[in-house]
């Protein structure tokens, strides 16, 4: 499925003529596979196979985005027609435009993002695999009674992008996952949960069955949840929870938020934001990881950005809009899909890992919340309030004692952020924007 | 383009050659030996985005999204290929792979598919889809918008207004010789205020749409209703207070809050999580679960909502579903699939975001039918407890019944009476059992504005929701005053 970057050179040569005076496109071939096994027999096979083309062109400093999955010649032309019109309808932005071309990247980097053996891969045994993970799940515990299913998927894309400096870029990467739903179940009530391994190559995975054992334990641990009262105590938000509150902080550092005004952190740059001990980076160059590439949506090269350094905001995310509308440099992040504008989004967005095993920072708790599960979108990116539905363990005397749900936790994330007061050694890089455990010295919990 | 539009079947037939020969054709190689049934699903739709923020322009955008989906179903199993490429050759590979999940013969089955269908009644006739509106429309009502927000009051700071919409053709063919297409508009205008004073930062939101024209915007300055609304909270906000922690009295205001019925029953009475056993609700059928004063249904039949469609992404009508009469649970929301492994008939809740994804059982538009209360008097009932009048999202575990949901516009009641502004906190409950603690049920039965969006298994489609006031005790309340 190679690109033929002719067909992207000659739409903006032919933009050119029609008036337009910048633009870049981008070309996406995509082909994915996906297959659900539920209670031992396949369920869902799904495959596809997509190719399509984003366009943004300026004429002078007005400028539109526009897509098309219809190939076609006419069309393109049509495309080309719609978005010239489209452009010149628009007020002129005196931030719009395309990188300066020093900044576009000059040698790609392989980032290992690409394994053939995943196309080579069998059906038959992308079944199994997710057969095994899902039967190791239910072999684990005579409790474990149903299950959602265990899923392989796999996704391949081949990226070009251009522009009408000349630029002209490509690469290759692919993901595979494997995941898991059980659903345990006792005398009034269920419960479930899940697991799931993911990278850029087929033998990174996790084997099926350690998979599937994590996700019937995550159920089971579940079994038998009750509320507890109001009241505020420490919370450790382990690595999947902790992930989330990351996922925050990473919004509140987009570029796109800050221009508008819309972050917590708004003029937080060079101020202490977190303890000493909390040192965050975006890093979109790490070999074989999730959110790595070799060059973001605009053609430059994605880099390792320290964003909060020992406790201090030292850098936003930025794309080249977002930048000059902040008075900066992009910093690589721009995320693209060749239906959208460039957007800010991150590459690798992680809490660098910090001293403490997580048996040891449960022992720092006499009495507060594990928290394993966080559901709603109650979080204000404006404020910083937080309030959001959680489920977890109850922690008494630094020891798990009984599981509890039907509770909230409420704070407001730049206090939350100040009492990180312990930090997990144990950060994976099965997300893209990852966390290990957090303690956070207190927060309103709600229920009875 | 809005007369092709106007008729899907001719539309794929004169762009890509889907005449009934083809479909046949791809509908019998897809069929075979030990598949029980077929489908074919196209899509062309085309969608425009223009946004504006300091009074700016700052985005416009247009996207032409193509595409066929192509199902094989066996017993339980589903095979499903999709592709943005629409012709015979694409289809005959596509329906080689969707078939391959339980056979892997070459026989071909024959189909014959009758004449074209088109659903009897049209629920969203519209004569000007939204991408056919000239752009400077579009940008003259967000530039008013701005304005207005602007001399609301002189503490908002930032305004950012959008307009979206989309014109989706689809076609279905199915093995049982269903040919049915459907035209769908819809649109959609959003207002978020952010309001300074100090230190003190807030936002404020609001917006509407539907499947309509483009001139119910403007009816009696509908666009200003929401410039205002969103201006209001944001100012608003300002003065708000810590919300309280713990379970208290809740007092819902009509309409949007409705997104509780989706939360805490709705997603429960799919079909798909009941066929599996996996939802709190399933083999509850019959039994109470919520209190006498509700009635809750879901019905995609109502002309030019959000959440309406004249025939679901299966080919089936909609309709309306009672899911709860009088608190007694009556009955699930259905696609094809899990009607059919359940001995029930599908409902028309078949749904899906686009080609590329398979149809399952999904909400269309989910309200509870209004009771004999006066809102007035329901809050009066209530000593101490909150008043919560708009929400943002909310989400639910199927499997526990855990739902939440968090409010954007709160007021504290203290002794039957509205005091302070509270800051948005979210709501936990128990769907099986929140239904049950409802106490009133108001005489104002009102639907949401036209800005739900449902996510399930990743995909989105377009909802509506709609709720009377009620009174709930004893809802847990998640703010951090405790």
């Amino acid at each position: 499925m190679a690109l033929d970057p002719q067909l992207v050179q000659d739409l903006l040569r032919t933009a050119r003529q029609c008036g337009a005076t910048a633009g870049d496109a981008l070309l996406v071939d995509n082909a994915s596979f996906e297959v659900q096994v539920r209670l031992g027999e396949v369920e869902k096979v799904q495959q596809s196979h997509q190719k399509r083309l984003g366009l943004r062109l300026f004429f002078g400093q007005r400028s539109a985005t526009t897509s098309t999955s219809d190939l076609s010649e006419a069309s393109l032309r049509q495309l080309l027609d719609d978005t010239c019109a489209l452009a010149q309808a628009m007020a002129a932005d005196p931030q719009a435009g395309l990188p300066d071309p020093e900044e576009t990247i000059t040698t790609i980097p392989d980032l290992a993002l690409w394994d053939d053996a995943i196309a080579q891969f069998p059906v038959e045994e992308r079944t199994a695999m997710a057969r095994e993970a899902e039967r190791a799940a239910l072999d684990y515990d005579s409790r474990i009674t149903n299950s959602e299913g265990g899923e392989y998927s796999s996704s391949q894309s081949h990226v070009l992008y251009a522009n009408s400096h000349g630029f002209v870029g490509h690469y290759q990467a692919g993901t595979v996952g494997l995941s898991v739903s059980p659903i345990a179940s006792e005398a009034g009530g269920m419960q479930s949960d899940y697991w799931f391994a993911s990278g850029r190559k087929l033998s990174q995975l996790q084997a099926p069955a350690v998979i599937g054992q994590e996700a019937a334990r995550r159920a089971l641990r579940r079994l038998g949840a009750r509320k507890v009262a109001t009241q505020k105590v420490p919370v450790v938000f382990d690595p999947s929870t902790a992930a989330s509150l990351l996922g925050h902080v990473c919004s509140a550092v987009s570029g796109s938020a800050l221009y508008r005004g819309a972050s917590f952190l708004l003029n937080g740059l060079d101020m202490r934001i977190a303890p000493e001990t909390v040192t965050i980076y975006d890093d979109g160059t790490l070999p074989g990881a999730l959110g790595s590439k070799p060059f973001d949506g605009e053609g430059i090269p994605t880099r390792r950005t320290t964003v909060v350094e020992q406790g201090m905001l030292r850098s936003y995310l930025l794309d080249t809009y977002t930048a000059r509308k902040l008075g900066q440099r992009s910093t690589g992040n721009a995320a693209r899909s060749a239906g959208e504008s460039p957007s800010v989004s991150p590459t690798n967005f992680y809490l660098a890992p910090g001293a403490y095993t997580p048996e040891e920072i449960i022992a720092s708790v006499p009495c507060g919340l594990y928290v394993t599960s966080l559901i709603g979108f109650g979080v204000n990116q404006v404020t910083g309030d937080y309030s959001r539905g959680a489920a977890g363990l109850w922690i008494e005397h630094g020891a798990l004692a009984y599981p509890v749900e039907e509770i909230t936790i409420a704070g407001n994330l730049r206090q939350m952020l100040a009492n990180i007061e312990m930090i997990g050694n144990d950060l994976d890089m099965r997300r893209r924007v990852t966390a290990p455990t957090l303690k956070i010295s207190e927060m309103t919990v709600a229920g009875n | 383009m809005t007369h092709a539009l106007a008729r899907p079947a001719e539309f794929f037939d004169n762009k890509y050659g889907m005449d009934t020969t083809s479909l046949q054709r791809v509908l019998g190689k897809t069929l075979g030996k030990q598949i029980d049934y077929a489908d074919l699903y196209f899509q062309y739709e085309v969608s425009d985005a223009v946004s504006l923020e300091e009074g700016l322009v700052k985005q416009a955008s247009k996207h032409v999204n193509q595409g066929v989906g192509v199902r094989a179903v066996a017993g339980e199993k589903t095979g499903y290929a999709f592709s943005d490429e629409i012709t015979v050759s694409t289809l005959e590979i596509a329906a080689h792979t969707a078939r391959q999940i339980a056979s892997s013969g070459a026989e071909t089955a024959r189909v014959a598919i009758g004449g074209v269908q088109t659903p009897t009644t049209d629920l969203y006739p519209v004569q000007t889809p939204g991408p056919d509106i000239p752009i400077a429309r579009k940008l003259d009502l967000l530039q008013k918008i701005d304005t207005f927000c602007r001399a609301y009051d002189r503490r908002i700071t930032k305004v950012q207004t959008s307009f979206s919409s989309s014109h989706k053709l689809v076609l279905v063919a199915t093995s049982e010789g269903l040919v049915v297409g459907d035209a769908q508009p819809l649109m959609r205008l959003n207002v978020l205020c952010i309001a300074e004073d100090g230190n003190n930062r807030q936002s404020g939101s609001a917006g509407g749409g539907g499947r309509m024209e483009y001139e119910v915007f403007l009816d009696n300055d509908q666009y200003l209703e929401y410039a205002r609304e969103a201006a209001r909270r944001a100012i608003l906000n300002l003065d708000a207070v810590e919300a309280p922690a713990g379970a208290m009295d809740v007092v819902l205001g009509s309409g949007w809050p409705g997104i509780l019925l989706h939360e805490a029953i709705g997603h429960g009475l799919e079909g798909d999580f009941n066929r599996k056993g996996v939802s709190a609700f399933s083999g509850r059928i019959g039994q109470q679960v919520a209190s006498e004063l509700c009635t809750v249904v879901d019905d995609g039949t109502m002309p030019g909502r959000r959440g309406s469609l004249n025939v679901d992404d299966e080919g089936t009508p909609t309709g309306r579903t009672v899911l709860v009469e009088n608190g007694i649970l009556r009955g699930y929301l259905q696609d094809r699939l899990n009607a059919r492994l359940m001995g029930v008939a599908p409902t028309g809740n078949g749904r899906r975001e686009s080609y590329a994804h398979m149809p399952m059982p999904r909400m269309t538009n989910t309200f509870m039918l209004g009771g004999e209360s006066d809102p007035q008097e329901i809050i009066a009932s209530v000593d101490s407890g909150l008043y919560a009048v708009s929400f943002g999202g909310g989400q639910v575990d199927i499997t526990n019944g855990k739902f939440v949901f968090s409010a954007s516009e709160a007021y504290l009641i203290e002794d039957g009476k509205l005091t302070r502004p509270v800051k948005g906190a979210s709501l936990i409950g128990n769907g099986p059992d929140v239904l049950t603690r409802i106490t009133m049920v108001g005489n104002d039965l009102a639907l949401d504005t036209g800005v739900g969006t449902c996510g399930k298994n990743g995909q989105s489609v377009p909802v509506g929701v709609g709720l009377p006031t009620i009174r709930i005790n004893g809802l847990t309340v998640g703010g951090t005053r405790s």
